[in-house]
């Protein structure tokens, strides 16, 4: 039994009511870090402070009105901590400390949350199975053999293996989601500007977001009720008036469409991905939805303009890790060697990968035929995705095409792993959000149903994920 | 063989907002190094830019105040680069639409009247500032990183470097008159470079151009084209063939040095900066700028001829720069006659200012003080001699004109009865003069005259004594 089985609501209530203090949450978090981290790998930094913040907020614990307040939380580490090491995964910014919190961070502090530590992750975000992280691999708490799925592998596998009651995460094509169906947790991609970006290191502008992992659908819109909003420091931040996500969970979804594209369940999907799927859909009905068979033509583009697209924003993002001003600096005579040897050094091979791909995609004689392309097939997917949604409240299939694969099995092949990512991809290109939430297992290991909807549907997704859980059976904690 | 010579311009102006374009960080000239820097214009991990409305503001008034369409859909992209003083290594600046396009000044050179069009303004972030001082480091200073700039595009319409300069003339007016810039070239807040080419006469293609970088002058622009032009002509003559190259002005060598040969294009691998919004421009947003679009110099320069008379030469003179018309404006507005101010202004102002470091905003005198002066010499209380002296103590001290020639008793003696006084006392103490004046003698005038000054320290005034003078000796 652990504390972080009480939820959100829970937990609170015994806070205020001095049954539980915030120090015996915190205990609890580095006391299953100490037992389990050493086989998992989660975190990169621990807080070091969090049990002085903790002393300080338990008297305070009884009045407050947050619900988060005083509950443990992992941070990934691309999202930038004032004061504390913010390393990306990436042996270039190995020992960077930020100047100014993320807006996200600075919304988890005024809500009271208590940060336990930054969370590994695939270097800059970049890759599927957290194997690209500089300093050492996550490993999946259900098969500590397999990996955890990426790019926010540390923020997945850390809930699941309850060292932490939630975390952040980014997607900026499934990273949220993937990992979150590999570990058996609700992961949330939220609508692209739901959630401000300040403060989190850029890898792909246009498709980066931030959002909540946790064990239920219940804590995962508690976590984004704190999070979302219009920020003044991000010029793609919306300014649309937010409702409490907590609010709207209950309630049936009798008489809901969903739509189950049959691109989303072509070959490439496993057969044990394939039955929980088909058994989900059924649960689905039973509760009064209807599935209907769809087609997302476009979808096959998915890969290569996400490659393109994301490649070149980050070849351009990542320009500014030249070793001049923080972060690795080679030792070098000329200005050239500078720049060319502190990357050199500080970049892992996946990272150089997609800078050199993106950097050719922009290139003068290349643009047009790449940038621009994936741009006009990114407007494509965005009106296929709006198609659908003029008919139905929601779009359902597999979160990946299969379960976690073994550590190493991909590592040499780029283009397979990119693979595992072909049906979150389109969500981040069209800019709508997407649940994965837990559906059952397959050779003993987590399968995700993910839920897609319109731009600001968070509370559909979040319904038909509540309504889904609840009769799914919802969180389990793997043994360790 | 005849040559003719092809000049197109790059400027880029430092807009006078208070903060940067991305950042709240303030920009003011001369601060210490790296002390107008924070996250966002160091380019730390994880910072997003917001655009400065002002920086937009004053963008869309420099392409209007030169002429340019202003774009109703705009938007930024990155240009990409590593360079130490760029820390995001990349510049947000505007590709394929700029802000401002199709736009011209008209300027007479040499008595001929030319328009030279301008291609685009757009607005971008300017870089750090770099010092290669050490043998084995260079340092960066960032308080200039992400100050709003301008970069004016002008199309390859000049055809000498007296097009050229005239150009760069004008434009440095406009910007200034129109409250966009303090186009200060000795601060850095206007930079040009400058793209040369030379073909025989008749010719259809351009020859291979030349780029001329950091030239800190209109002087220096002259002398850099000019020498380059005679450079191009001369290989051309010779039978040599022109590369593309960099180059920069050695002021004390008076030659152009190689900077760098062009290979090719530099691939900035231009794209749409995600980080930022498009930018709309609507025509509400137009209007409520035209509507702060103030009267421009050509325009200025009408009305002084129309209105106050004052010559082509005099107009030029007083709007040379926009400070000091503004400052000739205001010594009207305070009453005083215009032609009197225009000359004060370029007489003994000007000689003042090109003595002394100061300018017309820090000198102690102010446009109400001269025109108090103006009217002091009107109403003839102070002689034009006195008033010298009274200008230099305002000018120095700031004396303020009355209470000066107040309290230092410099107003002119103008009582008749007074000066009468004295002239029929001298006539009686010296009778001769009156006979001698009589017989054709002025130098008995003089004397008389002479005397009275001698009597009153100076301070009878000349022309009512003169009066008075020939009044008394008509009555002998």
């Amino acid at each position: 039994m652990s504390l972080f089985d009480h939820g959100v609501a829970k937990l609170h209530t015994l806070l205020k009511e001095g049954e539980v203090t915030v120090t015996d949450l915190v205990k609890e978090s580095f006391d299953q870090i100490e037992r389990t981290d050493e086989k998992v790998g989660a975190f990169l930094t621990l807080n070091e402070d969090a049990f002085e913040q903790a002393k300080r907020m338990d008297d305070l614990a009884k009045t407050a009105d947050n619900p988060l307040f005083g509950l443990p939380i992992g941070v990934k580490d691309n999202i930038v901590t004032k004061g504390t090491r913010t390393t990306c995964a990436s042996k270039f910014l190995e020992n960077f400390v930020p100047a100014h919190d993320a807006t996200v961070v600075e919304r988890l502090h005024d809500a009271g949350a208590v940060t336990i530590g930054k969370l590994n992750m695939d270097e800059f975000a970049m890759g599927s199975s957290n194997e690209n992280s500089a300093f050492k691999v996550v490993r999946n708490p259900w098969d500590t053999n397999r990996v955890p799925g990426g790019s926010s592998g540390g923020s997945a596998a850390t809930v699941a293996a309850g060292q932490v009651l939630f975390s952040l995460g980014s997607d900026t094509g499934g990273s949220i989601r993937q990992p979150a169906a590999y570990c058996g947790v609700v992961g949330m991609k939220p609508t692209y500007g739901l959630v401000s970006r300040y403060g989190l290191v850029a890898f792909a502008s246009s498709l980066d977001q931030i959002g909540p992992l946790t064990r239920t659908v219940e804590d995962n819109a508690y976590l984004l009720n704190a999070i979302a909003g219009h920020c003044d420091m991000d010029s793609t931040s919306s300014t649309v008036d937010l409702p409490d996500y907590t609010k709207t969970l209950h309630g049936d979804i009798r008489g809901m469409k969903l739509a189950l594209p049959k691109e989303f369940m072509s070959e490439g999907v496993s057969d044990g991905v394939r039955k929980q799927i088909e058994q989900a859909i059924e649960t689905l009905k039973s509760l009064g939805a209807t599935v209907e068979t769809v087609s997302l033509p476009t979808v096959k583009y998915a890969l290569p303009t996400y490659y393109l697209l994301a490649s070149s924003e980050a070849s351009s993002n990542l320009a500014r890790f030249d070793g001049i001003r923080y972060g690795r600096r080679a030792e070098a005579d000329a200005l050239e060697e500078v720049f060319t040897y502190s990357r050199e050094q500080g970049f892992g091979e996946e990272v150089k990968r997609r800078i050199m791909l993106g950097t050719y995609a922009l290139s003068s004689g290349y643009y047009d035929a790449f940038y621009k392309k994936s741009q006009q097939v990114r407007t494509l997917m965005k009106q296929d995705f709006a198609k659908v949604f003029e008919n139905y409240d929601a779009i359902i299939g597999p979160t990946a095409p299969t379960v976690a694969f073994k550590l190493g099995d991909q590592l040499e092949d780029p283009l397979t792993m990119y693979a595992n990512d072909i049906m979150t991809i389109p969500v981040n290109l069209a800019g709508v959000p997407a649940i994965s939430v837990p559906a059952g297992l397959s050779e003993g290991l987590p399968v995700g149903l993910q839920i897609i909807g319109n731009h600001y549907s968070e509370p559909t997704l979040y319904r038909v994920a509540h309504a889904f859980e609840q009769a799914n059976g919802g969180f389990k904690m793997p043994q360790l | 063989m005849n040559f003719e010579t092809i000049i197109g311009i790059e400027v880029h102006a430092e807009l006078s907002t208070k903060s940067k374009i991305w950042c709240g960080c303030s920009r003011t000239y001369g601060a210490e190094t790296n002390t107008q820097t924070c996250p966002i214009c160091l380019g730390h991990p994880g910072v997003l830019p917001k655009l400065n409305e002002e920086a937009v503001n004053l963008a869309i008034k420099a392409a209007m105040a030169l002429n340019c369409e202003v774009a109703t859909d705009t938007k930024f992209d990155r240009k990409n680069y590593f360079y130490p003083d760029t820390p995001k290594a990349y510049q947000i600046s505007q590709f394929d639409q700029p802000i401002g396009f199709n736009g011209h000044v008209d300027v007479e050179v040499d008595g001929e009247m030319k328009r030279f069009r301008i291609e685009r303004v757009h607005l971008e972030e300017d870089a750090g500032k770099m010092n290669h001082t050490g043998e084995k480091h260079s340092v960066v200073d960032f308080n200039r990183t992400g100050s709003p700039l301008i970069e004016i595009v002008s199309e390859a319409d000049m055809r000498s470097p007296k097009d050229a300069v005239a150009y760069l003339e004008r434009l440095k007016e406009v910007l200034s008159f129109a409250g966009v810039s303090d186009v200060k070239m000795e601060e850095g807040s206007l930079r040009c470079d400058c793209n040369i080419s030379v073909r025989p006469f008749g010719q259809e293609p351009f020859g291979t151009k030349t780029e001329l970088k950091n030239l800190n002058s209109f002087s220096n622009v002259l002398k850099a084209l000019e020498y380059e032009e005679e450079r191009h002509r001369k290989l051309l003559i010779t039978g040599g063939v022109m590369r593309q190259e960099t180059l920069r002005f050695d002021e004390a060598a008076k030659k152009t040095i190689l900077m760098r040969v062009k290979e090719g294009a530099a691939d900035y691998r231009y794209f749409p900066e995600p980080d930022l919004v498009r930018l709309e421009i609507d025509e509400e947003w137009k209007e409520r700028i035209r509507a702060t679009l103030p009267e421009l110099p050509v325009a200025r320069r009408e009305r002084y001829m129309n209105n106050y008379g004052l010559s082509a030469y005099d107009a030029k003179a007083l709007t040379s720069t926009r400070e000091f018309s503004d400052f000739f404006e205001a010594t009207t507005a305070a009453g005083a006659e215009p032609k009197a101010a225009a000359n004060w202004l370029m007489g003994e102002v000007l000689g003042h200012l090109n003595k002394s470091d100061e300018t017309i905003e820090t000198m102690k005198l102010t446009p109400g003080a001269l025109a108090e002066l103006i009217r002091l010499i009107g109403d003839g209380t102070i002689s034009s001699k006195i008033a010298k002296r009274v200008f230099t103590a305002m000018i120095e001290e700031g004396a303020e004109p009355k209470a000066y020639v107040e309290a230092n008793g410099l107003a002119q003696i103008s009582d008749e009865n007074l000066l009468r006084g004295y002239i029929v006392d001298l006539f009686e103490a010296h009778p001769q003069m009156i006979e001698d004046f009589k017989n054709g003698k002025d130098r008995a005038k003089g004397f008389i005259i002479g005397q009275i000054m001698k009597q009153t320290k100076g301070m009878a005034n000349p022309a009512l004594l003169d009066g008075l003078f020939h009044e008394e000796i008509a009555k002998r």
